[in-house]
């Protein structure tokens, strides 16, 4: 059982009525005053001294502030949008759909390695996968653009001014990153198909190879699924670390505009919009898919995350819990 | 190795940082993040809509972004100085970035802390009377906190990876990865070790931080 929201009070009387009535008062009042000082702020009438803070010029549209109508113009413009936010949209989307392939890729061999009967198999995949999910991602992308430098100072490789590119770097990051949490969400399905289901298939003569590709697996990736695409969104969302080594993706190309047209806050506020519409929607099909899994009767695999991220967008479990119990926490 | 280990004091240098980050950080999202919570669960519509917003907005934004707002829209933009030299002044705006995008987490995490709690319990505190923030206080937050000890850890453990990000543009902190990048850059130590000895640092960062929430979950779970 769990609770509602609404289980945690009674249905409010007269007294209560009128307390959430101030409560509302009071929050409407504290945020307008939040939101004048962030408006006169970027107004660039917050400081001024020869006005005062009630007279008209202070509240109006300041030509020179971010909230002039000049700097919300270039998103009316068609270049802007097929010279700015389009590539850099394609550019996030590529680096994110391609490493998202990799690292699913990389997960089921890994997540797979690390149930092997072989040690020498197990312990390595292990290592990697903890190694991986151990250590931030920005490391992980700052080495992959040094690669060339390691290859010559180690092996005495002639790389010459070779360079990795921003996109493979950033790519070889997310999946080598995301690529370990999901060897875990895979780990953690695969272990939870019930024991019965690889008992019979052995005892009918069936390989571990083909019990797990057969029988295993497939049981297993509808009950992964939700687990799968929570962790899409955080690789999405991680692709805009790209702008760190100067990948012309999304958040870059925002960059390169808001200083060209000298518009920071409105182009922080439409990157942002961009970003959760495009997150938001993954989000919700990852719910979907938990919650058609509930009506199913089929548990969802929440991915055992000492590494952090996935748990957070799914709910989250403990680092050792093992998924035994009631599936998704999100049941109403 | 002997280039990286002469270098070791700006590695302690950069972890300094990165663990003054984390530990400010992990304070105020914490505390941000209960505030949230219990917004979430309130009778009042308006404070429910508000978290809800907050939290589903800055959970789908990107960190990078969230930060750069902070480094080049807040602090030079706006122009609001936190500290009077340099490099306080962007630590300090990565610390209220770093919490206000991590407070979402925690907000999440709690929520499903409280998802957890069997309905009678909540039925049987109003039963006898208590009001709203008395029940949360005395019994839903006491045994919310206690199931979610584990999903905290990992959100802590996030956090520490996240204040690398704290090294974009416009902030530009001095924390590990910006050390890093410039022992690389600055080709004073080999690039394997350096790597290597960084990768460790943050490993002894996390592995214990961990294990330690691993064993906490455990000693604090709630019988049902």
């Amino acid at each position: 059982m769990s609770i509602q929201t609404s289980v945690l009070f009674d249905v409010p009387g007269p007294r209560a009525r009128k307390r959430n009535i101030l409560y509302t008062v009071l929050t409407v009042f504290l945020a307008l005053i939040g939101l004048s000082i962030l408006y006169l702020g970027f107004n660039r009438t917050l400081s001024d001294r020869e006005s005062s803070l009630f007279s008209a010029e202070t509240w109006a549209v300041n030509p020179a502030g971010q909230w002039a109508a000049d700097m919300w113009a270039p998103f009316l413009r068609a270049d802007t949008w097929t010279g700015y936010v389009i590539p850099g949209l394609q550019n996030t989307l590529t680096a994110a759909l391609t490493a998202s392939v990799l690292a699913i890729v990389f997960g089921l061999v890994f997540g797979i390695g690390r149930l092997s009967k072989h040690w020498w198999i197990r312990v390595p995949s292990g290592a990697i996968v903890e190694f991986f999910r151990g250590i931030p991602l920005l490391m992980l992308i700052f080495f992959t653009m040094a690669l060339p430098i390691v290859a010559w100072q180690v092996f005495d490789v002639p790389t010459g001014t070779f360079q990795v590119t921003a996109l493979a770097a950033v790519v070889t990051g997310l999946t080598l990153y995301n690529g370990s949490v999901l060897a875990e969400v895979f780990r953690a399905g695969i272990l939870a198909v019930p024991k019965g289901q690889s008992e019979a298939a052995e005892s009918i003569g069936m390989s571990r190879t083909q019990t797990m590709w057969t029988i295993l697996i497939p049981q297993a990736v509808t009950s992964m699924m939700p687990a799968i695409v929570a962790q899409l969104v955080v690789l999405l969302k991680d692709s805009a670390l790209g702008y760190i080594i100067a990948f012309p993706e999304l958040l870059r190309s925002f960059t390169l505009l808001a200083t060209r047209e000298s518009n920071v806050i409105p182009a922080a506020i439409i990157c942002a919009l961009i970003y959760i519409v495009i997150n938001l929607t993954l989000s919700r099909v990852a719910i979907w898919l938990e919650r058609r899994n509930a009506r199913r009767g089929k548990p969802s695999a929440t991915p055992t995350a000492a590494g952090g991220a996935p748990s957070e967008v799914n709910g989250a479990r403990g680092s050792d819990e093992k998924p035994t119990e009631e599936p998704g926490p999100h049941k109403g | 190795m002997e280039a990286f280990l002469s270098n070791i004091d700006r590695v302690v240098d950069g972890f300094s940082w990165t663990v003054r980050l984390t530990l400010l950080s992990a304070f105020f999202s914490f505390i941000l993040g209960i505030l949230l919570t219990a917004m979430r669960v309130s009778p009042v519509p308006l404070l429910r809509g508000l978290s809800t917003a907050y939290v589903e907005g800055i959970r789908s934004t990107p960190l990078t972004l969230v930060l750069l707002f902070c480094g080049l829209g807040l602090n030079s933009a706006l122009g609001v100085s936190l500290a009077d030299s340099v490099a306080m002044d962007v630590f300090w705006w990565a610390v209220i970035g770093l919490s206000a995008y991590t407070s979402c987490f925690v907000s999440e995490t709690l929520r499903s802390g409280i998802n957890t709690i069997p309905l009678g319990q909540v039925e049987a505190a109003r039963s006898l009377g208590l009001t709203f923030t008395q029940n949360l206080r005395m019994i839903v937050v006491p045994q919310a906190l206690r199931t979610v000890v584990g999903p905290l850890g990992s959100v802590l453990i996030a956090l520490t990876k996240n204040t690398t990000v704290a090294s974009v543009a416009g902030l530009g902190v001095q924390e590990a990865s910006r050390e890093m990048k410039l022992m690389f850059d600055q080709g004073i130590a080999p690039v394997l070790p350096t790597f290597v000895g960084f990768a460790i640092g943050f490993l002894i960062l996390t592995l214990p931080m961990g294990y330690f929430f691993g064993w906490l979950a455990k000693r604090v779970a709630v019988v049902r």
